[in-house]
């Protein structure tokens, strides 16, 4: 598995259309569960990469209820998503769909977001299915430099580090 | 590009592949000497090498012979920076998450030493 791990959390692939994140917190489940679920926590944290702000965070908790993001970058750029939950064990597991606004791939994905805790330490497992093959890539934001040569040097710690 | 960056993570799936491109940093070399460390016979290493070529991830000399193998860097580069994009866009978002957890146990903490002093208050009451 390709595993990229810096600080503590972990991405990998998981079959040909599967991602998977792990991430440890030093809080109960319960609170994480809470961070997770509940709007006005949601949009402390989940708001992307610097510049944008989660403007739109609407939760509807229950089986077959739905869920809203949205952002805006200090540029006035706006992006959304949202999606149905599909299954609910309090503070343990969720599972919803996944679509953006802006599909920069076709379908969709199913997300489950697993919770354990141990020691007083959570454990959280994200687990991102596309609904194609083409998907889990058509992620990307903007198309990756063309041409770029890695140096044999960058790449020998990249092995060294990946799959060690 | 979206094919083939499903194609290298597909091909980089297997340890034994990966063990090939690790020896392949050190420079090129035959179906033979890659088989060498492997308890493999070299038809098995040649369909791995097959993958590796279909993704892109090596390129085989025209030496009909030895037909050297080779790495090439590229589709690497890019599965790895899918994978660092993907990675600082949520690595900051924990970071947030992180901070707004020790928020609300210091506020759970409050709260609990609280009802414990109504608690005592009551009991003392009686």
């Amino acid at each position: 598995m390709l595993t990229k791990e810096t600080g503590k959390l972990k991405i990998g692939e998981s079959g040909d259309r599967a991602l998977v994140m792990t991430r440890e917190f030093n809080a109960p489940r319960k609170l994480l569960f809470d961070a997770w679920t509940k709007p006005e926590l949601v949009k402390r944290w989940l708001a992307g990469p610097d510049g944008w702000t989660m403007t739109v965070c609407e939760i509807d908790l229950q089986v077959g209820g739905s869920y809203r993001y949205e952002w805006t970058h200090e540029k006035g750029n706006r992006m959304g998503m949202g999606g149905v939950y599909r299954e609910i064990v309090p503070n343990e597991l969720l599972t919803a769909t996944e679509k953006f606004d802006e599909s920069w791939y076709p379908g969709g994905a199913i997300v489950t977001t697993a919770f354990r805790e141990g020691g007083g330490v959570t454990t959280v497992e994200t687990t991102v299915t596309y609904d194609s093959k083409e998907a889990r890539d058509g992620v990307l934001r903007s198309p990756m430099e063309s041409g770029v040569a890695l140096g044999y040097d960058r790449l020998e710690k990249l092995l060294a580090e990946n799959f060690a | 590009m979206a094919q083939q960056l499903d194609t290298t993570f597909s091909a980089l799936a297997d340890p034994t592949r990966r063990a090939i491109l690790a020896r392949l940093v050190q420079g090129e070399a035959s179906v033979q000497e890659l088989a060498e460390p492997f308890a493999m016979s070299q038809p098995a290493i040649s369909k791995h090498l097959r993958v590796l070529e279909r993704a892109g991830l090596i390129s085989r000399g025209r030496d009909a012979q030895r037909r050297p193998c080779r790495l090439e860097a590229q589709p690497l580069a890019e599965a790895n920076e899918w994978l660092e994009r993907y990675r600082e866009c949520w690595e900051q978002n924990f970071q947030r998450l992180d901070a707004l957890l020790e928020e609300l146990k210091a506020q759970d903490g409050r709260g609990k030493a609280v009802k414990t002093r109504q608690k005592r208050r009551t009991h003392a009451r009686r």
